[in-house]
C-alpha cells in the first residue's frame, strides 16, 4: 500500500528504535492521547520494543469511551421510541448501558442501523421522510467537521425529520485536565494525528508552554509512533518544551480551514460530561442555538436519566494515564470484551480493549 | 356441454405463493428451472428421498444455511457459495465429498430468472466439485418474510478407511499452511454493498476445495485442516489451538493478503485474519512434510498463493500468538462479534 506500508518498514523502525535507546538517559512517561495510536502500539507490540526506561500511558482519546453513560441510555431510549431509525457507528452498538446495548435494543425490535458516515444517516433521513433518523454523533474534533456537515445541510435541504444526538468533545482540554490533576505522571504527549489534520498545532502551543511540556502530533503507523516517541524523548532529555510536529505529511499548523470554519458555524464550546473523568470545563461541541431543531436530545424527552456505573470499573484512571488497564483488578475476570464492564473494554480504540486483545497474558 | 376450464398456466416472471404449495406450480418451478440445470439420475426419481450406494470408510455429514446479502456478487453468487461451502466442509474433514441436498426459501416475488440463474450456478458448482445434488425443497414465503432467496445445503461424504484428520490433532512443531490470499470473500461482499465501493473489484474466492484437499492429502500426513470462513483465519486458527491444547505461531510478514484486500480492510479498520473466506484451507503438517504439502498446494490452481504462515507450539496452549516484522508479538484474539452480517 502506497503511503502506508512505507511507515511499517522493519528497517526504519529499528533504526529509530536504535537512536530511542541511544538518546533516552533518564525514566520517562509519555502518553499517546488517541485509542488509534494506542492500538497501533499494542497491534505493532512497539510497547515491548521501547528501552524499560520510556514508558508509554494510554491517553482518553477514545470517542467511545468518554461518551458519558447517560448520552448511551438516552440514546436507548430515543431508539425505542416508535417511528425512530438510530444511526450510528459500530462502536457504538456495543456500549453497554445500565441494562443492555444498542445491539440488544435492535433485537428488541428498535430500528438501530450502523452508518460509516453521517451523510449516510442523512440520506436515510432523505429516503424515509416519515421517520425520525437520529445520528448518534460521538467524537473529537476529527469527526465533528462531518457531523457539523450533516446538520448544516439538513437545514439546508429544510429536513425536518433528521436530528443529532451530540457528544462532542475536544484535546486541548483534556490534555489540561491530566497535567493538572494531583497525581499526573505525564511528562509529554504524541498528539493525536488526525485531530492534528483538521485543528492544526497552534492550539497545543499554550499547553505546552504553561505546562512545560514537549507535545509531538504523530501519525498511526509504527514509524510515525517512533519518530513521535524519539521526537518527545530528544525534548525532555534537552529540557525543551513546545510543539514539535512529527506527522507533516498530513498535519499543520494551521489545520483544515474549512472544517474549522463548519464546525465553528454549526457547534460552540461548552462544558462536557467525560464518562470516568467527570465534568472537564469547556471540553465538549453542542449545536448553537440556532440549529438547535437538529438537537436530538431536545427533540425527544425521555424523562430524567440518572445511570450507575459498575463500581469495579477503574477505565477513568486508565484514561487519565494512572493506572494501566492490565492492572485493573477486574481486568480479564469481571471484565471482557464480552462482559465489559466499561466503555474502554468495548471499543476498538479503548485501551483496556487492546490490551486485552493483544497482551492479556504479558 | 359441460364447462371444463383448467386455469389456464401463467408464465409467471416472479416467485408466486403457489410455487411453493405443491400444486401445479410446483411441478413448473420443478420442471421449468430446477430439473433442466440440477437433473441427475439420483435426483431425477423424484422421490421423497434420495438413494445412493454407500461407499467403504466412514460417512461424512454436514449442513450449513446461505443468507448472504447481495445474492449476486463479483466473481459468484448465493448458489456457487452454498454449493462450495458444503462441499469444503465435507473435503476438510477428508471426506470425499458426494451428495448434497438442497432446500430453497424464496421471497414472494423474486425474479424467476434470477433463480434460474442462481440454480443454473449451483448446477455448475456441483459439476466442478465432482458431486451430486441428490434431493431438494422449495418453500415460498410472503413479501418481507425473508430476503428474496435462502439455501440450505446439506452434504454428504466417504472417508476412506485410515483416514484420521481431525481439529484435536495439531501437534507442537506442526507447520500451518494456508493456501493462499485472505479476506477476499468477505471484501467482496462488503464492497458491493450499498454506499461503498472502491475503485478496484474485488472477486470472492468461492471455490469447491476438494480438489487441492485430495493434492494435499496425497503429498503429507496432514493432522489437520480447517476452511477459514466466518471469524476468518483468527476464528478457525483459535479453534484449532483450543481443540488441541496447543499454542500457534503466526509470521505476520508471511501471511499472502491481496493489495486490494488489504487497502480496504485499512480504510475499514477491519483485519484480514477476521474476514471471512470461502475458497481457502488452513493445513496443519508435520514440519517434516511441510515442503511437498506447500509444492502440491501450489501446483494446483486454488493453491497458487500458498504460504507456510506459521507453527504449531507447546508454549501458550489454546492461544494464537502473531510475531510482527518487529520483532514483537501479540494476540490474535477469536473474533467477537459478527462485524459483516450475512456475508455466507
Amino acid at each position: 500500500m502506497k503511503f502506508i506500508d512505507e511507515y511499517r518498514d522493519p528497517a526504519r523502525a529499528r533504526a529509530l528504535l536504535d537512536r530511542i535507546r541511544q538518546v533516552a538517559r533518564r525514566e520517562w512517561t509519555i502518553m499517546e492521547i488517541c485509542g488509534g495510536q494506542t492500538h497501533s502500539i499494542m497491534r505493532n507490540g512497539i510497547d515491548q520494543l521501547l528501552p524499560p526506561n520510556v514508558q508509554l500511558v494510554h491517553g482518553p482519546g477514545c470517542p467511545v469511551c468518554v461518551t458519558p453513560l447517560e448520552t448511551i441510555e438516552r440514546a436507548l431510549a430515543i431508539a425505542a421510541m416508535p417511528g425512530v431509525i438510530l444511526t450510528s457507528f459500530g462502536d457504538m452498538l456495543r456500549v453497554p448501558g445500565s441494562e443492555k446495548d444498542l445491539f440488544m435494543a435492535r433485537s428488541e425490535g428498535a430500528d438501530v442501523r450502523i452508518v460509516f458516515s453521517p451523510l449516510e444517516a442523512l440520506q436515510i433521513a432523505r429516503d424515509h421522510p416519515e421517520k425520525e433518523v437520529v445520528f448518534l454523533a460521538v467524537g473529537f474534533e476529527t469527526t465533528a467537521p462531518a457531523n457539523a456537515m450533516a446538520v448544516r445541510q439538513a437545514a439546508r435541504e429544510g429536513l425536518s425529520n433528521f436530528s443529532e444526538l451530540v457528544s462532542q468533545v475536544m484535546v486541548p482540554p483534556a490534555m489540561r485536565a491530566i497535567l493538572s490533576s494531583p497525581g499526573n505522571r505525564v511528562q509529554g504527549f504524541l498528539a493525536a494525528g488526525h485531530v492534528c489534520a483538521i485543528m492544526g498545532y497552534e492550539e497545543y502551543e499554550p499547553v505546552a508552554a504553561e505546562f512545560g511540556v514537549p507535545i509531538v502530533p504523530a501519525g498511526f503507523e509504527p514509524v510515525d509512533l517512533l519518530d513521535g516517541i524519539l521526537k518527545v524523548v530528544e525534548m525532555l532529555e534537552a529540557g525543551r518544551s513546545g510543539v514539535v510536529n512529527a506527522y507533516g505529511r498530513v498535519v499543520s499548523r494551521e489545520g483544515n480551514p474549512e472544517a474549522r470554519r463548519v464546525m465553528q458555524e454549526v457547534f460552540e464550546v461548552a462544558d462536557r460530561p467525560w464518562r470516568g473523568i467527570g465534568i472537564i470545563p469547556q471540553s465538549g461541541l453542542v449545536l448553537r442555538p440556532e440549529f438547535a431543531r437538529f438537537d436530538a436530545e431536545k427533540r425527544f424527552n425521555v424523562g430524567h436519566i440518572a445511570p450507575q456505573e459498575s463500581p469495579l470499573c477503574h477505565s477513568g484512571e486508565v484514561l487519565q494515564g494512572h493506572l494501566k488497564p492490565s492492572d485493573c483488578p477486574a481486568f480479564g475476570h469481571e471484565c471482557t470484551p464480552q462482559t465489559p464492564l466499561g466503555a474502554t473494554m468495548v471499543s476498538s480504540e479503548g485501551a483496556c480493549a487492546a490490551y486485552y486483545r493483544y497482551h492479556r497474558k504479558s | 356441454m359441460q364447462l371444463s376450464c383448467p386455469s389456464p398456466i401463467l408464465r409467471h416472471e416472479t416467485v408466486q405463493m403457489a410455487h411453493g404449495a405443491g400444486g401445479r406450480l410446483s411441478q413448473e418451478l420443478t420442471a421449468r428451472v430446477f430439473m433442466p440445470h440440477l437433473g441427475n439420475p439420483v435426483l431425477d426419481q423424484l422421490d421423497d428421498q434420495a438413494r445412493f450406494e454407500a461407499e467403504p470408510g466412514r460417512i461424512a455429514f454436514t449442513t450449513d444455511t446461505y443468507v448472504v446479502s447481495p445474492i449476486f456478487f463479483p466473481g459468484g453468487n448465493i448458489g456457487d457459495l452454498a454449493v462450495n461451502g458444503t462441499v469444503n466442509d465435507l473435503a476438510v474433514g477428508g471426506a470425499v465429498p458426494r451428495y448434497l441436498s438442497a432446500g430453497f426459501v424464496l421471497e414472494e416475488g423474486l425474479p424467476l430468472a434470477d433463480l434460474e440463474r442462481i440454480v443454473a450456478s449451483m448446477a455448475e458448482a456441483a459439476r466442478k466439485a465432482g458431486v451430486v445434488i441428490a434431493c431438494g425443497d422449495t418453500k415460498v414465503v410472503q413479501k418481507g418474510q425473508c430476503d428474496r432467496i435462502f439455501i440450505n445445503t446439506s452434504g454428504v461424504g466417504f472417508i476412506p478407511p485410515g483416514r484420521d484428520v481431525s481439529c484435536r490433532n495439531l501437534r507442537p512443531g506442526d507447520a500451518v499452511i494456508l493456501s493462499g490470499t485472505i479476506g477476499d470473500h468477505g471484501m467482496a461482499i462488503l464492497t458491493t454493498r450499498e454506499g461503498l465501493s472502491f475503485q478496484s473489484r474485488i472477486q470472492t474466492d468461492s471455490a469447491a476445495l476438494n480438489g487441492l484437499v485430495a493434492e494435499v492429502l496425497g503429498a503429507a500426513n496432514v493432522h489437520a485442516m480447517r476452511d477459514p470462513t466466518r471469524g476468518g483465519v483468527a476464528a478457525t486458527l483459535n479453534e484449532l489451538a483450543n481443540s488441541s491444547s496447543v499454542g500457534i505461531e503466526l509470521a505476520e510478514a508471511a501471511i499472502p493478503v491481496r493489495e486490494e484486500v488489504r487497502g480496504a480492510a485499512e480504510l475499514l479498520g477491519i483485519d484480514p485474519l477476521t474476514i471471512a473466506n470461502e475458497g481457502k484451507m488452513l493445513a496443519v503438517v508435520p514440519a517434516a512434510e511441510a515442503d511437498s504439502a506447500l509444492a502440491a498446494m501450489r501446483a494446483h490452481e486454488h493453491g497458487r498463493d500458498a504460504a507456510i504462515i506459521g507453527k504449531v507450539t507447546e508454549e501458550h496452549p489454546g492461544m494464537v500468538v502473531m510475531r510482527t516484522p518487529f520483532g514483537s508479538r501479540r494476540i490474535v484474539e477469536m473474533p467477537l462479534g459478527e462485524q459483516l452480517p450475512r456475508i455466507c
